[in-house]
């Protein structure tokens, strides 16, 4: 039996009080597991991206359980969840958010040193991540030198180099050309995506649902469908 | 160096324009208040200088004194009456004037005349060339060698001036542990002749210089001048009554005190600025950061980290530009009254901290309440 990696019950999350007050996500329950890389879909202002904050522990709901690998995370202190997110969760945002002044190999090696690794140890093994998205040679180069497609790599890189189980993917493909975006993907499922890792993409971009397992549609703060995605072994 | 502390270091110095606009706020800072305070220190320790020089344990003087250049001469009873005092060691007078000298090519220099007690010498100061003997020679002097030595002509054992028709000789040259404040040289003589040279009011005794049996009696001897009219103070408190003379009453330690601060609040603004606009073009990072699984107290870390060093930086900048330009200045004016003291040194390291701490206070209350879901809105 496949191990579950997320587990999220009856998640709801308002914003403001009174006539201000706007229902962001109501009532939603995902479940994903281990070697599977499910989708959150739907239009702009639908809740995606506020259930997957909640999911990865940056925005506290307002109701509803969140169990990742069988902890229920809203039960941790603050200083628990930093930890909690830091060792089990890979994050690669939207706009990157690299430190242009420092270089790719540092930038990826930011979740090891916030670790308290060594920072030898620590480097190493960024520049050990970015050989394997294909960045070999470009360790010591400004994230600002390299194509916007690179710069995806560099953040997946970052994500996936304190070897978390699960891994958040906003809008991956926002910033790329239709090409480089499927590039991305097609990479991440064929070489990030374990057994024992789950990946879970916030996307509105319909050319990668190919990649998804499952496909998650979501629609004024619920989840509308849930869909068994197209992608096949080849 | 721990590996977050490496990252934050990286994170200022390779951002080199806002680093060197830090660095040149924070070293500008500092030169001005060191420049500003030194100047002041130099100011008080010149105004100061015969009682330094002297090195009474214990000065008499008529209450109205405020500093040493305006003395008020003390009738002769009140050196029999301090004598008499009740542990007194001994007590000895003092002659501190002015007079103006002809030099050997005719020009004429103003100078500071010491007349010490011909009996014990006492305060006199420490010989280069001479024999002290020779103080007791006819028309003799000695000059002091400091500074302002050079406006004497740079005279030699056996120059000879006139100082109001008397003949005067150089019988020694000796050294002091400070310059007066003034810009003028200064000659030691014995208490008689100076009485006999300078045109003088009826009591020429400037201050009476007391050595009590033991420190203990101080406060005694104090409080039996003080009852019979007249003051008496230890020496740090007639320094400290001359420094409080020149910083209030004079009008050059309010100026000197609003440059200091002027100075202070430029170098807070130019850092401050710099520093807020530095957190605020990484407050996404820092988010990105926090959603990782940065700790507040990391980022903080982070961003005092990074203030400290600066400030540090920034600290020993100024003070190194400070000290070179006070070097070259004393090339050019050997009496530039200025000089840096610990207390300068440590008055400039608060205001720096004090600029780190304001500087970076803000960019932290701003990192800290940076929410990392912002960060998934983009």
């Amino acid at each position: 039996m496949v191990e579950m990696a997320v587990r999220a019950n009856g998640l709801n999350k308002w914003f403001g009080e009174g006539d201000a007050k706007t229902h962001a996500v109501k009532d939603a329950s995902i479940e994903a597991r281990f070697g599977e890389m499910i989708y959150v879909v739907g239009p702009s202002g639908s809740g995606k991206t506020t259930m997957l904050s909640m999911i990865s522990g940056i925005l506290r709901p307002n109701s509803g359980t969140v169990e990742i690998e069988g902890t229920k995370i809203w039960t941790l202190t603050e200083d628990e969840l930093a930890e909690f997110r830091l060792h089990k969760i890979g994050f690669v945002f939207q706009d990157y958010h690299l430190f242009p002044k420092l270089t790719t190999a540092e930038n990826v090696a930011i979740p090891l040193i916030l670790q308290s690794q060594d920072w030898n140890h620590a480097i190493a093994e960024a520049e050990h991540d970015l050989d394997v998205v294909g960045l070999k040679g470009r360790a010591g180069l400004p994230p600002v030198k390299l194509s916007g497609g690179e710069q995806q790599r560099v953040a997946i890189a970052r994500a996936i180099v304190s070897r978390p189980d699960i891994l958040i993917l906003d809008e991956p493909t926002a910033s790329l050309d239709g090409d480089t975006g499927r590039t991305i993907i097609s990479f991440v499922r064929k070489n990030i995506l374990n057994d024992k890792r789950c990946i879970i993409v916030v996307t509105h971009d319909s050319r990668i649902f190919e990649y998804a397992d499952r496909i998650l549609k979501m629609e004024d703060g619920r989840v509308t469908a849930a869909e068994k995605g197209n992608f096949h072994e080849e | 160096m721990p590996g977050i502390l490496k990252i934050a270091y990286k994170l200022l110095v390779n951002d080199r324009a806002k680093f060197t606009a830090l660095l040149i706020g924070i070293t500008f800072a500092v030169f001005l208040m060191i420049a500003m305070t030194s100047l002041f220190a130099g100011v008080l320790k010149r105004g100061s200088a015969t009682v330094i020089n002297i090195g009474a344990s214990v000065w008499v003087m008529d209450p109205a004194v405020q500093s040493v250049a305006n003395s008020i001469p003390l009738p002769d009873y009140v050196l029999d009456e301090v004598r008499s005092l009740s542990g007194v060691k001994y007590a000895v007078p003092l002659y501190s004037g002015a007079a103006l000298l002809k030099l050997r090519d005719g020009t004429y220099q103003a100078a500071s005349i010491v007349g010490i007690d011909d009996t014990t010498l006492f305060g006199r100061p420490q010989l280069i060339t001479g024999n002290l003997q020779d103080i007791f020679a006819e028309n003799a002097f000695i000059a002091i060698k400091d500074s302002e030595f050079g406006k004497l002509g740079n005279p030699t054992v056996g120059t000879t001036f006139e100082l109001n028709d008397h003949r005067g000789v150089v019988v020694g040259i000796a050294k002091v542990a400070s310059s007066a404040l003034f810009g003028i040289p200064t000659l030691y003589t014995t208490y008689t002749r100076a009485q006999q040279y300078i045109p003088n009011t009826r009591f020429t005794t400037s201050y009476i210089l007391v050595e009590p049996k033991n420190p203990a009696y101080i406060p005694q001897i104090e409080r039996q001048v003080q009852a019979s009219g007249y003051l008496a103070l230890t020496k740090d408190q007639f320094i400290d009554r001359v420094s409080k003379f020149y910083m209030y009453q004079t009008g050059i330690g309010i100026n000197l005190l609003i440059m200091t601060i002027t100075s202070f609040i430029i170098g807070l603004s130019i850092s401050g600025q710099t520093f807020y606009s530095f957190v605020i073009e990484n407050l996404e990072k820092f988010g990105a950061l926090k959603a990782i699984g940065a700790k507040g107290r990391v980022l903080v870390l982070i961003i005092l980290f990074q203030a400290s060093l600066v400030a540090a930086t920034g600290y020993g900048a100024g003070i190194g530009l400070y000290s070179l330009t006070l070097w070259l200045a004393r090339l050019y004016l050997p009496d530039y009254a200025a000089m840096i003291t610990w207390v300068n040194l440590l008055l400039a390291f608060v205001m720096v901290v004090i600029i780190a701490v304001v500087s970076s206070y803000f960019g932290v209350r701003k990192v800290l309440k940076i929410e990392p879901f912002e960060i998934f809105r983009g």
